[in-house]
């Protein structure tokens, strides 16, 4: 025992027989009022949860049918026709953006846990920049896709919108990367070093695969994250209402089709709208469910490692 | 159990099967794609244009996205779509950077007073200098003698007025703070006109619905829509007087007669039309506040780098539709048809486009 | 839970196997290395880029205003008359954020100790996953409800009786409410970050060693007494980065706060009360940018996203800053 622990025991000595002297009941009734109060804040922050959900499946429910999903909106005010291009361009810019943040994210997490040694400084500023990346507002971002993208090859387009959301990526897949990396016991490193095998191959095989459930899980929260953006991809895909025809023109998204759709004064469209969001609260629930399913699984297999 | 390759199978077949969904409703042969951006007024026409232009030429997709007139004229200046929409004709400026722009008008709209005011079931009378007062944050009761003097007998609430106005750049806008310049030298004097001008007061609501939704939501509110979507939200509007003395409530036929009163004085398609105006025009049923609303297009298509020669072809027939045949959607839709005159100009622009140099419409084997 | 340790440390292993790699120096290696920095490169890139563009694009705007950029209080686009000045936007970010924060914060660290201390593990599971939920509602979804369902809900409720029983004594609630305010923004917002507080203050709070809670009990503290010993203490250095984490988060929102807060422009953005219009640096980006055809007024927009970047940037770091330092506070404790 250390004169540290002493000290901080004295500490509650006084805090508790100063409490000890007051009536005991009291005490109790403190505890639970402060635990009433603190349930309060619980249902005051799920409150709107319940009411956004149920507005959302009163409203929207009405409008999914097998058109809605997969065909072209009709014109606008007359209820007809669907959402179509807004799920498949939401799908696509997701999964390009995809195709080249993950990649990055989970090499600069890799570079993060398994090479930071070589330059600690690389490291410090890379971590650095990592969390300024995390902290700037997806409209600025959305700026920079216009500036560079948009502006320079002359049109909005799909490439554009992947760009800015994956930039909103990378840093949240190679912050979860690096963690879970770091969480591979170095006993596991040190027996494949021992059979030999070269230093890529031991990243790869057993760093990499031993906690891919832990990259993934960073990959599907990066997912979840842009898949709702949407004031970048005003400025980056434009929206539409065709079907993806080409790399170098607008594509639609879920989120940019509810804004337009809310902003008609059509009952109609209204209803669309609430549709859409049903749609993308539907697949943004689904992915934290999958979330949930790969930290459990995460908890498994470290369990069966140590 | 979650697998790495299960995973990735699965999210290849998502995407695979997403990029099928346009073979399913079979819409992908040889065709063309028109993009444009612009003005939110005219939208629902537009939007109707490119459902029933498939009727006509199936092989053409237009895409239009109602992004507000300042961006249709950006974009349609940044070349990043091949037709621009606006409300509010190209400044001297924009016209120069532009280059080469040709002005076409497609519709007519007028942009609308609407008010709520539980108590009162009288529709209300007001004058341009009053409505300028009320957006300055001058006039703020609603019983204010200012209202009072124009609304004899009508029993006016004691309660703060709220005006509403768009807070994003819009067309609308230029037609509305046009006409208060116009009535009102303070108004030209302090803040002038714009797509998106500096309000002294009052609350902003992002688009024509926005706008609706507001007033409609919070009493003794006052802002401005355009007449499709006051007509179509059922919501109550003022008449407003006329240059002429005259109170007018706003419909098709008092716009109408706004336009023709003032369609001889239109310039051509390829000059500027930065001082076309249909604001407090002449005649005794015109509606004060009315305007033309505007497609861009170059006059040599082949400026904008991504137009090839079938694409230059296909926008050209498509406009062409749109300012005759297309017409017969606008009343429907809350919009006013363009009189004989505006359609007699449009051709003569169309025909003077070009692509490369070569004229587009007599070339074309139609 | 505590992993096997090897006798050598992360670090001294990473280097022993660098020396190994030298001396056989695989092609695979190098390649391997150099596609590892190359994607910490890009990362660098990525700000790189951001940061150019804001300074690149928003240069005119400097070049013609200067400093008065920042402290000026007009916005007029109309030609001939352009003048630009954001501190309308920043006052509106700084005033809706703070009414986020102040609302936030106690809720989600309340929720947070409930969840952690509370109540039995498995309901924590439970509404631990509730809460997670909340953080996954997209903003634009937020917006939708918010602008059709919760503005009412705040007008009725909260902003009539203030105004009514209040309005005449305080200026704060002397304007007539109507819905869409820096007040509905900023409780909007507060929802929003609640979620991002309580999962970081969770964490907090349950990295904090076992031996003080148990301490506090043995002495015959009750749940609550034994939180206000032995947890708040030494958690409030973390619950601070966890809030400056929530307002980074708050004060870039856009398409939320756009459908809310009443889109004030120019000097009327600066609210006078609970209850007036106002504008955040973000909204004012969303509204305006694609509208902006005029060269000036592109600048003066990405000018604000510069001075929102700045904002952000320095708030995530403090942040970073404070919660770096919290895990020194714990080292000390387990001594």
């Amino acid at each position: 025992m250390s004169k540290h622990d002493s000290n901080k025991r004295k500490n509650y000595k006084s805090i508790i027989q100063d409490t000890i002297s007051k009536n005991a009941s009291r005490r109790k009734t403190k505890n639970n009022l402060i635990t009433v109060l603190l349930f309060c804040f619980v249902v005051i922050a799920i409150i709107p949860l319940g009411s956004i959900l149920i507005e959302i499946i009163k409203n929207g429910v009405g409008a999914l049918s097998f058109e809605f999903l997969f065909e072209a909106p009709g014109s606008i005010g007359s209820g007809g026709g669907g959402i179509g291009p807004a799920i498949q361009g939401t799908l696509l810019v997701v999964a390009f953006a995809t195709l080249i943040g993950a990649p990055v994210g989970v090499l600069a997490g890799v570079y993060l846990s398994e090479y930071s040694d070589s330059s600690r400084t690389f490291a410090y500023v890379l971590r650095l920049f990592n969390d300024v990346l995390t902290g700037i507002p997806s409209i600025v971002i959305g700026i920079t896709g216009y500036i560079t993208l948009v502006l320079t090859l002359g049109s909005f387009s799909i490439l554009a919108g992947a760009f800015v959301l994956s930039i909103i990526m990378i840093p949240i897949i190679a912050r979860v990367s690096e963690e879970t990396l770091k969480l591979v016991p170095n006993n596991l490193r040190e027996a494949a070093y021992g059979l030999g095998l070269p230093k890529w191959k031991v990243i790869y095989h057993v760093v990499i695969k031993g906690s891919k459930s832990g990259i993934l899980t960073g990959i599907v929260l990066a997912i979840s994250r842009i898949t709702g953006e949407t004031a970048p991809l005003i400025m980056t895909i434009l929206g539409t209402s065709l079907f993806f025809s080409g790399f170098n023109s607008p594509v639609d998204a879920l989120p940019l089709r509810i804004w337009r759709l809310a902003s008609q004064p059509y009952p109609s469209a209204h209803e669309q709208g609430w549709g859409a969001a049903l749609l993308l609260i539907l697949i943004v629930l689904s992915l934290s469910i999958i979330l949930r399913m790969f930290a459990q699984q995460r908890r498994i297999t470290f369990k069966s490692t140590t | 159990m979650v697998n790495l390759k299960n995973c990735t199978i699965l999210g290849v077949s998502i995407l695979a099967l997403s990029l099928l969904i346009p073979v399913y409703t079979n819409s992908v042969n040889a065709q063309v794609t028109i993009n444009g951006a612009g003005a939110t007024f005219p939208f629902p026409l537009i939007d109707t244009w490119r459902v029933e232009y498939k009727n006509v030429n199936p092989d053409v997709n237009i895409n239009y996205a109602s992004i507000g007139s300042g961006g249709g004229i950006k974009q349609f200046i940044e070349k990043t779509v091949d037709f621009g929409a606006t409300d509010a004709p190209l400044s001297a400026s924009e016209f120069e950077k532009a280059g080469n722009a040709v002005h076409i008008p497609e519709t007519i709209g007028s942009v609308v007073l609407a008010y709520n005011l539980p108590e009162v079931t009288t529709p209300l009378k007001l004058t341009g200098p009053v409505i300028a007062d009320i957006f300055m944050g001058k006039i703020t009761k609603w019983d204010d003698t200012k209202i009072k003097e124009i609304n004899p007998g009508v029993t006016l609430p004691s309660e703060d007025i709220i005006s509403v106005h768009r807070s994003d750049g819009s067309g609308t806008s230029f037609v509305f703070t046009d006409y208060l310049s116009k009535v009102s030298p303070e108004w030209h004097d302090s803040i002038g006109v714009g797509k998106s001008v500096q309000w002294p007061s009052g609350i902003g609501a992002p688009g024509n619905e926005g706008v609706a939704a507001s007033i409609q939501g919070s009493p003794y509110s006052i802002g401005y829509v355009e007449l499709a979507y006051a007509l179509t939200t059922q919501m109550t509007y003022a008449s407003i007087q006329n240059k002429e003395g005259n109170f007018i409530a706003p419909s098709f036929n008092s716009t109408m007669d706004a336009v023709s009163s003032a369609a001889g004085t239109l310039p051509e398609g390829s000059q500027s039309w930065t001082n076309v105006t249909l604001t407090d025009s002449s005649g005794p049923n015109s509606y004060p506040i009315s305007s033309l609303t505007y497609l861009l297009l170059y006059k040599d298509l082949s400026t904008n780098p991504s137009v090839d020669e079938q694409k230059a072809r296909s926008l050209v027939d498509f406009v062409e539709w749109a300012i005759t045949d297309g017409q017969q959607f606008s009343e429907s839709l809350g919009y006013v048809p363009l009189p004989q005159s505006v359609v007699d100009i449009n051709e003569q622009t169309l025909k003077s486009l070009t692509f490369k140099g070569t004229p587009i419409l007599s070339n074309s084997t139609s | 839970m505590p992993l096997k340790e090897s006798k050598y440390s992360h670090a001294d292993l990473v280097q022993k196997l660098d020396l190994r790699t030298k001396k056989k120096s695989f092609f695979g290696d190098k390649f391997f290395k150099g596609l590892v920095i190359g994607a910490s490169l890009y990362t660098l890139l990525m700000v790189a880029l951001v940061l150019f563009s804001l300074v690149d694009g928003s240069l005119p705007i400097f070049v013609k205003e200067g400093f008065n950029f920042v402290i000026g209080t007009n916005w007029n686009a109309v030609e001939g008359r352009e003048s630009f000045g954001a501190l309308p936007y920043i006052v509106g970010t700084l005033v809706s954020s703070a009414i986020a924060m102040a609302i936030a914060v106690p809720i989600s660290i309340g929720i947070a100790i409930f969840i952690n201390e509370m109540i039995p593990k498995k309901m924590s599971i439970v509404l631990a996953f509730v809460v997670e939920l909340l953080a996954a509602v997209p903003s634009i979804v937020y917006g939708l409800w918010a602008l059709f369902v919760f503005r009412f809900w705040i007008r009725d409720f909260v902003e009539e009786p203030l105004h009514n029983s209040l309005g005449h004594v305080i200026p704060s609630f002397a304007k007539a409410p109507f819905g869409l305010d820096v007040f509905t923004a900023g409780i909007v917002l507060a929802i929003m970050i609640i979620p991002i507080i309580t999962a970081v203050s969770r964490e907090v709070i349950k990295a904090i060693p076992h031996s003080q809670k148990e301490a506090a009990y043995a002495l015959g503290a009750t749940r609550w007494e034994m939180v206000k010993a032995a947890i708040l203490p030494p958690a409030k250095t973390g619950l601070m980065g966890a809030s400056f984490l929530g307002l980074g988060r708050a004060i870039g929102e856009t398409m939320l706060i756009t459908l809310v807060i009443g889109n004030a422009i120019g000097l009327a953005a600066i609210p006078t009360s609970l209850f007036s219009q106002s504008q955040t640096l973000s909204s004012i980006i969303a509204n305006e940018f694609n509208e902006a055809a005029n060269d000036l007024h592109l600048s003066a927009l990405i000018g604000l996203g510069l001075v929102l970047f700045i904002i952000t940037i320095f708030i995530n770091i403090m942040a970073i800053f404070i919660i770096s330092r919290v895990s020194k506070s714990y080292s000390n404790l387990r001594e």
